[in-house]
């Protein structure tokens, strides 16, 4: 065996970090190609209608510049995604504002927005839906002009799934029974809004086309072999002639895992007709307006608990607002719809999920993807319950936890360890929860700042739902370097890609340690789909796990080769490697391993009855806040955050605590900030400067602290990191505002105005007019009462 | 077009742009130091910080005239040559080493506004940290490492 020291869960330097702290990283905004010319987008103004006529003012020399319409795409205008409902430039009709229509080409930068500006484009409008209340009710109106999308079973309904523990008649009757003989029933309703995924650097792309080569796309973006398959479509090319590089990316949170196939088709085609390399990049108002956002979400939960706090059975009734097109919605509401029930034993337990059609820019892939919507209503709910029960929010969790051995709603059993109850004693203990929470109730009274603490328990499944990792069929290879100055260095192969949370650290980590040699001496390629076998999309918390096994077992199979050429002996160093590596190249020309994807044997998915296997492992977590709301600014603030979770082996510590620092000031902003106001389906806050993201000024102390599990399926027993942090801050945070105010604030995002109204409800009638009722002590009163 | 004459990370530059031109732009697109970035466009992010006569100024903001004469330092200023290669800053290496840097387009300005800061207090404590770095918009960190950077820089004290 080879020398032993850890790499796996020590923190060496990011691979790419030197670069990035020099200035020298090279997005794809900092490169420009000989000839180059830019693009620029002409967008829809209305919700939903009908192209009458677009007119080319002749103030604009268009001679100068090239204009592409739906019918210069020479295959099908059509972004795939699971749907071919997506047109990659609108043709003859509009379903949302924001939507291309028209896209420009220019060698000068500086003359495309007025040019943009300058074209005319009537309408006559259709009848538009903005809400997931009005979409529901365009559809039972019966009117075919109100129905804004038909192309599934139901008019405007994208998916539905129907997720149930009972499925014989004695089922059926026992659950109805539960709810007839129950102590309580309780019942919420629970909303999340549009979350923009605001990574700093926009969407952004080059294209090139060429006869012979066919298209090329170099861009900012997670998933290189989606937008190969986008491409294939608008371009009707073979796969070997839709070449896509991912360029240095600048942040991504899901906001470039499908959104690139828009993008990268609309460069590509001004390439093909303008004959030049076309830059594409959006600035940033465009960017909000025109990109996908977090699905906004309505949660209903009825629910049958007994007196001693047992939850027996319940009903979620789970509803995604998609925008205008399929895009991935029914994926996001699968996810959303296996986390809803938190993790909990249910004994019975019926979900119903739908994914609606709205006239808004469709919505996407965001970190958590349905889970946080789901799960802020479940860990909401269960102190609803906690409350009506009269236990504490703890006991009932600790009454109806999942643990080991135990189902989940799916009828999954959960064979990895699971301590829910362990991890909730450690995140109290540690936040000495208890005594703060006394300390809080007795403090409140008459102060103008009320404090509470609250918590969420939760969980989020690694990979892809389902037998999503089995169609994928993930293909990894490790070669030998060939050129002078790597000679004989490893080089991963994948399309796996990194966008700051650390794939190519973490990747090369698993090749050191699995080969036994110095972290330093392996490389990763850049991923150019010409170049590296498609590993999957970057995505769903699947790369430590599924993606670094796979690298795990192909440097397995590197060293075995190298070991049975003779090459190298069993005991080696890297410069020992290297000497070996070096004499089979010389000998053989070259070395290329490979590790394609085995489902596990025991991993089964029925996705008729939504039965199974839902994952291959989750990861658990407790996560606790603190807050403050000032009474007088009617601003909530989260003064402290702690972080407990369950992630099988850590990979890189650093890196680890950094994804979940991340991830919950995302959370933060997600529950008290960021507010996308929609104007008849129009982005109106499409600005940095109106839509609020937390600052360094706003981040509590924040204290992260990881349990290790080791799990079978990931390297070295890693699970996914990436999207449970952003699933459990927002319930957090308002069960500690619902401590600290006595009042059940149920919607997200949370704002002071929101706060405001509520607070002002909660008063007694006599001091409402006149200014007295903002005189802090008279409204600390007032406060106190609500919260008894 | 005008023509500007600055000093720009210790050398002597001219450009000849649009009076009304973006410093940023001049920077990216004239002098190809493409390390600043642009983030938002209106002086929300701070990607687009850099330094001008010591001050900390957002570049998308400046009109390249208001840069006549001055002295700028861009993050690919701040590294010392060495041979081939640089020698990091000590900023630079305390955002590296401790995980300062996710995704990196935020970074370069950062890391300008980090100098700034540590021109101003030395020592810095955490609340100036985080009321002098909220110029500066990271999507990727939630700040922690970033704080973490910063003090750990603090103990290197003036290069």
């Amino acid at each position: 065996m080879p020398n032993s020291h850890q790499i796996v869960g020590a923190s060496p330097l990011r691979k790419e970090g030197r670069a990035k702290v020099l200035g020298q990283a090279r997005y794809v905004d900092d490169i420009t190609l000989p000839g180059m010319w830019y693009g620029a987008t002409v967008r829809s103004t209305v919700a939903r209608g009908r192209i009458r006529s677009i007119s080319f003012p002749p103030q604009i020399p268009w001679h100068e510049f090239t204009v592409v319409t739906a019918a210069d795409i020479p295959g099908e205008n059509v972004i795939v995604h699971l749907g071919k409902d997506h047109p990659c430039l609108a043709d003859g009709v509009v379903n949302h504002p924001d939507e291309p229509i028209l896209l420009l080409a220019h060698p000068d930068k500086a003359a495309l927005p007025a040019a943009v500006a300058a074209i005319e484009i009537d309408y006559d409008p259709l009848p538009a839906v903005f809400t997931i209340e009005e979409s529901e009710a365009a559809a039972a109106s019966g009117d075919a002009e109100r129905v804004i999308w038909d192309q599934g079973d139901e008019p405007n309904v994208f998916k539905s799934f129907r997720m149930t523990t009972d499925h014989s008649d004695g089922d059926v009757e026992a659950a109805a029974s539960a709810f007839a003989e129950a102590d309580f029933i309780v019942e919420g309703e629970y909303r999340t809004g549009a979350q923009e995924q605001l990574y700093i650097e926009n969407n952004g792309v080059i294209g090139e086309y060429s006869a012979e080569a066919g298209v090329t796309v170099s861009g900012s973006m997670q998933c290189p072999f989606y937008l190969v398959h986008a491409l294939e479509l608008v371009f009707n090319l073979p796969a070997d002639r839709c070449r896509v590089i991912q360029t240095e990316t600048g942040g991504a949170f899901g906001g470039k895992e499908d959104f690139p196939s828009v993008i990268g088709s609309h460069a590509a085609l001004l390439a093909m007709k303008s004959g030049h390399p076309v830059k594409l990049c959006y600035d940033r108002s465009e960017d909000m307006a025109g990109t996908t956002k977090r699905h906004p979400s309505r949660t209903r939960h009825r629910t049958a608990v007994s007196k001693d706090g047992r939850l027996l059975a319940g009903e979620i009734d789970f509803a995604l607002d998609g925008g205008a097109y399929m895009t991935l919605s029914p994926v996001v509401l699968s996810r959303g719809t296996i986390h809803a029930a938190g993790p909990y034993l249910w004994p019975h337990l019926t979900v119903r999920a739908k994914a609606m059609a709205t006239n808004l820019p469709p919505r996407g892939a965001f970190r958590g993807f349905g889970a946080p919507q789901s799960l802020f209503a479940m860990e909401r709910h269960m102190d609803r319950i906690a409350k009506v029960v009269g236990l504490t929010p703890e006991e009932v969790r600790r009454r109806n936890f999942l643990a080991t051995g135990g189902h989940t709603a799916t009828g999954q059993q959960l064979k990895d360890k699971v301590d829910l109850q362990g991890l909730l004693t450690r995140a109290l203990a540690e936040t000495d929860y208890h005594r703060k929470r006394a300390r809080f109730d007795r403090e409140n009274p008459g102060s103008t700042i009320q404090r509470g603490i609250g918590f969420a328990a939760f969980m989020h499944g690694a990979g892809f739902t389902g037998s999503g990792e089995r169609r994928l069929d993930s293909l990894v290879e490790i070669e030998l370097a060939s050129e002078p100055a790597n000679y004989g260095r490893p080089r991963i192969l994948v399309s796996s890609t990194e966008f700051g949370q650390g794939t190519n650290t973490i990747l090369c980590q698993v090749c050191a340690q699995a080969l036994g040699m110095d972290y330093e001496e392996v490389l990763i390629a850049q991923p150019d789909t010409a170049r590296v076998p498609n590993s999957g999309p970057t995505v769903a918390s699947r790369t430590a796990m599924i993606v670094g096994k796979l690298v795990e077992r192909a440097a397995q199979q590197l060293r075995t080769t190298l070991v049975a050429s003779g090459e190298l002996t069993q005991d080696y160093d890297s410069a020992a490697f290297r000497v070996a590596a070096r004499a089979y190249l010389a000998e053989h020309g070259q070395l290329k391993v490979s590790a394609r994807y085995a489902p596990p044997g025991d991993i089964f998915w029925d996705d008729d009855n939504y039965r199974g296997e839902a994952y291959p492992t989750y990861a658990w977590a407790v996560y606790v806040a603190e807050v403050a709301v000032d009474t007088v600014t009617y601003t909530a603030s989260v003064t402290d955050f702690y972080a407990l979770q369950e992630v099988g082996k850590v990979l890189h510590p650093i890196l680890a605590a950094g994804q979940v620092e991340g991830g919950i000031a995302q959370g933060i902003g997600y529950a008290l900030y960021e507010k996308c106001v929609w104007d008849k389906g129009h982005m109106a806050n499409n600005q940095m400067t109106n839509y609020i993201m937390p600052t360094s000024a706003d981040i509590p102390p924040i204290h992260v602290h990881f349990e290790e599990t080791p799990t079978v399926h990931g390297a070295f027993g890693a699970k996914g990191i990436g999207e449970l942090p952003i699933d459990g801050p927002a319930p957090a945070i308002l069960n500690a505002i619902e401590h600290a105010t006595g009042i059940a604030f149920n919607e997200i995002p949370l704002l002071p105005e929101d706060i405001f109204e509520r607070m002002r409800e909660s008063l007694p009638e006599t001091p409402r007019s006149g200014s007295a009722d903002l005189e802090p002590a008279v409204l600390g009163a007032a406060l106190s009462e609500a919260a008894r | 077009m005008t023509k500007i004459r600055f000093t720009i990370n210790g050398e002597e530059r001219t450009a000849a742009a649009p009076p009304m031109k973006r410093l940023l732009d001049v920077l990216r697109e004239d002098l190809q130091l493409t390390g600043t970035k642009e983030g938002c466009g209106e002086g929300e992010c701070g990607s687009c910080s850099v330094l001008m006569n010591g001050e900390l100024v957002n570049s998308c903001l400046v009109p390249v005239l208001q840069a006549e004469g001055a002295e700028i330092t861009t993050i690919e200023g701040l590294a010392s040559r060495v041979g081939e290669g640089e020698q990091l800053h000590s900023i630079q290496l305390c955002f590296l080493e401790r995980g300062g840097a996710q995704c990196g387009i935020c970074t370069p300005g950062m890391i300008l506004a980090t100098h700034n800061l540590l021109e101003r207090y030395p020592k810095p404590t955490l609340a100036q940290i985080q009321e002098g770095l909220a110029g500066n918009l990271c999507r990727c960190t939630g700040y922690i490492r970033i704080f973490d950077a910063v003090q750990q820089a603090a103990t290197y004290g003036k290069r």
